[in-house]
């Protein structure tokens, strides 16, 4: 089951199924390793909830929730 | 004597900065986030007779030249003005460089991979096999600790030796049938005809228009037939997750992980610093922190230092009379220029020696992008870029230099906003104003419980410029810079111990004595020009007699007089002046001709009506003027534009203004 990468548990292992929308914010993604098949997980949330943080190649990135909407992710033990 | 151009290449964040500054011994400051270099420095050294110029390009993730810094790190690269390109590669997150020296490769042919941060590699129980990825990337590789300058002679002999090998070739699947017919349009060049071919399948505005210009194309049927062949493809993804193959084929078996949990530490440190009861009270007590170590610790040196040089100035004036010089001249030089150049000296010196190897301390450590992620929910909502928190961050260094940190905001209209703003965030110039007015009148007990109280008052001013910075980014965000946030990408950092000795050195060299010296430097023409108009008489008054009278109706609407108004005029070219010229103009209309330490100074305001309320109003203006004559020179170089300078200008003396006038006429 494909959820979107702002609605994942936090230290849930998942793992990106496809990118949406395209431009800089695509780009950008990409660069910093959320491509295909690339595992990640949700390791902090911000005090307001948004933005959160995601661990991806050995980084930890953080990205706020609407850009997040745009990653389809499934769980990894699926 | 042999000359060889290198080009420093990186991601963010990897040390390439530390690198540049050990091997030129130039002073670019590196701080812990990323995006810290957005301009590109030059620098030089010799070494065994062959002088090496180095180029730090920005830090970047890619070279495929989509953002700002990707466009200028690209552009240098391809137009090859150079001899070698060192790709500098942080060894605990090894594949992130790795995929940059595999981009580079596509474009240049001299390259050399330089492993940086092994020490924390190993620390953290990570075991890299570097014979094996010496075989596997074929390019000389060198292993450096440019914190403990570990391998720097290593590097330069590398990069002495280093040869021009082919362009990588990487495999791009369905794309290479289409390579191969763009390639025969692209005429004969010393450039990889297939990076080139790349950018033009993918459509690359940027980098048709440069190989146009530098006629190398003569694009017809074939670039049609293959684009349009294309047309359901998505390019882009296509090329990335080709070239992260080629990083992963080129990583394999390299890393091998002690333990697994190596950054669980650093973890527990980041869910306390960013959790939802802990997050903001931590940040504010770091900040709180700051403050009472710099107002409690500054008090005693500041206070020695008074004494010190005003006990020199009976010396001062004997010399002075000794070689018979007028004695008009002695009164300029000891009340006139010496007198100020003290009190700046003694009032400035103590907090910043203090203040700035603190905060570069958190900034190396990386705290700060954890307080750009806590805050960023706050400008989301403002419709401005989280990163703003940082080059507020930067502005309590020098406002000058947090305008031309906003380069760090992809969005123009966001980078706008964080530069029109970045003034509500006290500078260091007045800093030592704000803590000395405070110490004043803000610390009403004697016992040790006051150093708390006034860090506590600063803390709340601070707070209260925070607030601001809210609220004229809200209103900016829809007014006349409207518009939606864009996306946001931030990358936390791996906490990193600083080199103390180091942290210690750069911000007393860089920071504090650069404050100071620009202090010192005007607060010499300022020494002059105040005994001028407070000296030179108008029939039986002198000038600055008149001005104070003049600008007193003035002063009075704001809360304040006409000596504090003089006072913010004169202090246009640098704020840590305004005290000093405050003073001076107190000293001409009042009998107290001398003071015995920076306490008395309170006596010279109070003798001249100085209330609590008055020091409320009169720190509200400190904090809320136009930025000094620097930062709007910055603010025009980085808009190139008259009206946000005049923006920037208006903006925060409107606040200051309206902000004085309520309280004056409320309170």
């Amino acid at each position: 089951m494909t959820e979107t990468l702002n609605n994942i548990c936090l230290d849930q292992e998942v793992i990106v199924k496809q990118i949406k929308g395209d431009g800089m914010l695509k780009r950008r993604l990409m660069d910093l390793g959320f491509i295909p098949e690339a595992s990640l997980k949700c390791i902090l949330i911000s005090p307001f909830k948004d933005p959160k943080a995601y661990r991806i190649n050995n980084n930890t990135i953080a990205l706020r929730n609407i850009d997040a909407k745009n990653i389809e992710v499934v769980y990894a033990n699926n | 004597m042999r000359t060889i151009k290198v080009a420093l290449v990186g991601t963010p964040n990897v040390g390439k900065s530390t690198i540049y500054n050990a091997l030129t011994k130039n002073n670019v400051h590196t701080g812990n986030w990323a995006g810290k270099t957005v301009d590109f420095t030059k620098g030089e050294c010799v070494f065994q007779d062959i002088k090496y110029e180095f180029y730090d390009l920005p830090g970047t993730y890619s070279l495929l030249a989509k953002s700002k810094e990707e466009v200028i790190a690209t552009d240098f690269i391809f137009n090859g003005d150079f001899d070698v390109a060192v790709v500098v590669v942080d060894a605990t997150s090894l594949d992130k460089g790795i995929n940059l020296v595999v981009q580079t490769q596509e474009i240049f042919k001299k390259v050399v991979v330089c492993v940086n941060l092994i020490d924390e590699a190993k620390k953290k129980g990570i075991i890299i096999d570097f014979d094996l990825l010496k075989r596997n990337l074929n390019l000389p590789l060198v292993k450096t600790s440019a914190k403990q300058k570990e391998g720097l002679e290593d590097l330069l002999l590398t990069i002495k030796q280093a040869q021009a090998l082919e362009y990588l070739d990487i495999n791009y699947g369905i794309l290479e049938d289409k390579i191969k017919l763009i390639e025969e349009e692209i005429k004969d060049t010393s450039k990889n005809k297939k990076w080139m071919a790349l950018r033009i399948l993918e459509n690359n505005k940027h980098y048709i228009d440069m190989f146009n210009n530098l006629n190398l194309l003569d694009l017809g049927s074939k670039t049609k037939q293959a684009k349009e062949e294309l047309e359901n493809v998505d390019i882009s993804l296509e090329i990335v997750i080709k070239i992260r193959k080629e990083v992963k084929r080129k990583l394999t078996n390299v890393v091998k992980y002690k333990n697994y949990d190596y950054d669980k530490k650093a973890l527990k440190v980041d869910k306390i610093l960013t959790s939802k009861l802990w997050g903001i009270p931590i940040m504010l007590i770091f900040l709180f922190g700051i403050f009472y170590l710099t107002i409690e610790g500054a008090n005693l040196p500041s206070n020695l230092l008074f004494n010190f040089f005003q006990g020199l100035e009976d010396n001062l004036s004997n010399i002075l009379e000794f070689i018979k010089l007028p004695n008009v001249l002695i009164d300029l030089i000891v009340n006139g220029i010496y007198k100020t150049l003290y009190w700046v000296v003694s009032v400035m010196m103590p907090p910043m020696l203090i203040f700035f190897p603190l905060f570069t301390f958190l900034e190396d450590l990386g705290v700060l992008p954890r307080i750009a992620f806590n805050m960023d929910k706050a400008f989301s909502k403002c419709d401005a870029c989280g990163k703003q928190a940082l080059t507020m961050c930067m502005g309590v260094g020098c406002n000058a230099v947090g305008v031309t940190g906003a380069r760090i905001i992809d969005s123009k209209r966001e980078r706008l906003i964080a530069i029109l703003t970045n003034v509500f965030v006290p500078c260091n110039g007045k800093f030592p104003t704000l803590i000395a007015i405070i110490t004043m009148f803000f610390m009403p007990f004697t016992n040790k419980y006051s150093g708390l109280f006034g860090a506590l008052v600063l803390t709340l001013f601070i707070a209260l410029g925070i607030l601001v910075t809210f609220i004229i980014s809200f209103i900016l965000a829809k007014t006349i810079l409207k518009g939606k946030a864009s996306s946001f990408t931030l990358e936390l950092p791996p906490y990193r111990w600083p080199n103390i000795w180091e942290t210690i050195k750069y911000s007393v060299k860089n920071r504090a004595i650069f404050v100071l010296g620009r202090a010192v430097k005007v607060a010499f023409f300022a020494g002059f020009i105040i005994w001028f108009i407070a000296n030179v008489k108008i029939g039986n008054t002198a000038i600055i007699t008149y001005l104070i009278k003049f600008f007193n109706p003035f002063g009075s609407i704001l809360g304040v007089d006409g000596v504090v108004i003089l006072g913010l005029l004169l202090g246009f070219p640098a704020n840590e002046i305004v005290i000093p010229a405050m003073l001076m103009g107190y000293l001409e209309t009042s009998t107290l001709t001398d003071f015995a330490s920076v306490g008395v100074l309170k006596d010279i305001l109070l003798v001249n009506g100085w209330s609590v309320k008055m020091a409320i109003c009169f720190i509200i203006l400190m904090m809320f003027h136009y930025p000094c004559s620097t930062t709007l020179l910055t603010i025009k170089k980085e808009t190139h534009s008259n009206y946000y300078t005049f923006l920037a200008f208006i903006i925060p003396l409107l606040v200051g203004m309206g902000l004085a006038f309520l309280i004056n006429i409320l309170f």
